[in-house]
């Protein structure tokens, strides 16, 4: 009798042990991966894409791209956060990173195109500037929050250049009373399982930048734009839908 | 009588190592002052892994730079075109070789070369790492002219060199590799951090009004823009170590980059040098066209040349330039020689 009730104790306690692992969730955290693309107008962007002029913006002018660097940061899954990151698309610098210690379940992704004002304190991040990404004290300092360059064809048709910075706005009306604008924004990528090995592409349509909701036009906004307070608010409008959820794999 | 053997057998052996000084000598950590405001802004400098600095390495990098063993016909050395007082180049457009040929790019200065994070060296990139770089001018039939089998020889069969090299990487077996290595050592710690404009970041000095006021061209998107590609006040090694066409030709015969990548888009396209100690280091750009500073600010004011891959960042290129005033370039000038460092070229660690 004593050996029956050992034997079912035994099955009971196994079979208990069963149950727990179908019914419950792995709370082991694990790594994922975030990978940075860009694209134009869905058509992928190559590092054989650049110095090319391949593309034409909603205004209708065509454009080379011939540098592409942007800031993220606040870049969280859910609790974890990594501080920022910098994406040299032309040189494929920075196009993954891997937030490790990632607890397994559904989850939001967001992060910060720029630095926030909070954030944005000049000359204080040394990767930053160890690669001439800051912003000069006469705008305020800090650092750019994108820099992009390329040319495009002008009302005549012959090259010219274009430097599509965006930085924190300042108002230099009255020089001896700078007004600033947080132009960074937040991106919403809403929520996401996350399981083991998790990849999650970030995609953004640089298409985006020349179109909603300002057309622009490289006839008129080209280059100096770093001190056009105006500008500067055009560029943070149209980059809100600019980035978007790619493949999660 | 088998134990007396044996124990002069293993003495014989203790006593043999032991006399091997490459088995013994560790040679000592060398302490690279790193200038404060480089400590504060910038990443660490790259010291390869397999290059450490040693006192005795940098000691005997400095000897051979100094040394024309090192050229064929031992009447150059490294500082024949690297001359300390000119912050380590020349004031020739191009240098002549041991044969008494001229290159075809103007030689360039020496100083901040472990803040150069790409490891890309020469006017077209085209050495990786500071190791790499220094094998090429020695054989260069322009330059030195040199065997490696033959300075390899010369330097196993000095007076001092095998002793240096044993003190400084534990071996007497000379070859390119620790030449170069030991060059390299030396040249990590050619550091220019001390000009005006450096004690001025520290709070040491003030600037004079023009000074200022050139230092704001500098750094003004709409008039010099000149920031993007040379530094600032948070990036003091004053380069992005970058390769752009800074528009001084509509066609090239030079292509710098574009040959070293086979990639047309970069035809064009050389290195940004560091504006620091530009006092010293004329004639100016790769192929030392310009004589003085005045020709250098007014090619980016009013000279620029269109072609296919000038860079982006040069500003109103159809207009030939950014159309600074005379009393802007004057000013531009007045804070570029700020960043003249006396101390670097009176250093007396990097005289020979």
């Amino acid at each position: 009798m004593k050996k029956i009730i050992g034997l079912l104790c035994i099955i009971i306690s196994f079979l208990s042990c069963i149950d727990e692992k179908d019914c419950c969730v792995n709370f082991e955290p694990v790594n994922v991966t975030l990978k940075f693309t860009q694209n134009w107008d869905g058509v992928p962007l190559t590092s054989a894409d650049f110095n090319d002029f391949k593309f034409t913006t909603q205004n209708g002018e065509s454009i080379s791209i011939n540098r592409l660097r942007y800031l993220l940061s606040n870049i969280s899954i859910g609790n974890t956060i990594k501080d920022y990151h910098l994406i040299n698309s032309e040189e494929s610098f920075g196009s993954e990173i891997i937030l490790e210690q990632i607890p397994q379940g559904s989850t939001f992704l967001k992060f910060t195109f720029g630095f926030a004002d909070l954030d944005n304190t000049d000359g204080i991040y040394q990767d930053l500037n160890s690669v001439s990404f800051n912003v000069p004290a006469m705008l305020g300092g800090g650092y750019h929050y994108m820099q992009f360059d390329g040319k495009y064809k002008n009302n005549s048709n012959q090259d010219a250049n274009f430097n599509y910075h965006t930085i924190r706005a300042v108002n230099k009306t009255d020089s001896t009373n700078l007004i600033f604008q947080d132009t960074s924004f937040e991106v919403h990528l809403g929520i996401i399982e996350i399981k083991d090995d998790t990849s999650i592409e970030i995609k953004m349509n640089i298409a985006e930048w020349f179109k909603n909701p300002n057309t622009w036009n490289l006839n008129e906004l080209n280059s100096v734009l770093m001190p056009n307070f105006e500008a500067q608010k055009m560029m943070s409008a149209n980059g809100t839908s600019v980035f978007s959820l790619g493949e999660i794999n | 009588m088998k134990n007396t053997f044996f124990f002069f057998f293993f003495f014989f052996l203790l006593t043999n190592c032991t006399s091997k000084e490459e088995d013994i000598y560790t040679p000592i950590p060398y302490n690279l002052e790193i200038p404060t405001l480089f400590a504060n802004k910038l990443i660490a400098p790259v010291i390869p892994a397999n290059n450490p600095l040693t006192e005795e390495g940098v000691a005997l990098g400095k000897k051979l730079f100094f040394d024309k063993i090192l050229s064929g016909d031992e009447t150059q050395s490294c500082a024949s075109c690297h001359n300390p007082q000119k912050a380590f180049t020349d004031n020739q457009q191009f240098s002549d070789g041991i044969d008494g040929f001229l290159g075809t790019r103007n030689a360039m200065p020496l100083f901040n070369l472990a803040w150069n994070f790409d490891e890309r060296f020469a006017w077209d990139g085209k050495e990786f790492s500071l190791e790499n770089q220094a094998l090429e001018p020695i054989t260069n039939p322009v330059e030195m002219h040199a065997n490696w089998t033959i300075i390899a020889e010369k330097l196993r069969q000095h007076s001092e060199y095998p002793t240096l090299f044993i003190q400084a990487f534990g071996t007497s077996k000379i070859d390119s590799t620790l030449v170069t290595k030991a060059i390299a050592q030396f040249e990590r710690t050619l550091i220019s951090g001390n000009s005006k404009f450096d004690q001025y970041l520290k709070g040491e000095t003030i600037l004079t009004p023009e000074e200022e006021n050139g230092f704001n061209v500098f750094m003004d998107e709409a008039k010099g823009d000149c920031f993007h590609c040379h530094g600032s006040n948070n990036n003091p090694i004053w380069s992005d170590n970058k390769f752009h066409n800074n528009g001084l030709d509509a066609t090239f015969v030079d292509i710098g980059l574009g040959a070293v990548t086979g990639d047309p888009s970069d035809n064009g396209k050389f290195k940004s040098p560091s504006i620091r100690n530009l006092a010293f280091t004329a004639p100016y750009m790769h192929d030392g066209r310009f004589a003085t500073l005045e020709e250098v600010i007014n090619h980016y004011s009013e000279g620029l040349q269109p072609s296919s891959t000038i860079d982006p960042l040069m500003k109103k290129v159809n207009q030939g330039g950014v159309d600074l005033s005379t009393q802007e370039k004057a000013d531009l000038k007045a804070f570029l020689l700020s960043l003249s460092d006396f101390d670097f070229i009176n250093n007396q660690n990097f005289q020979k």
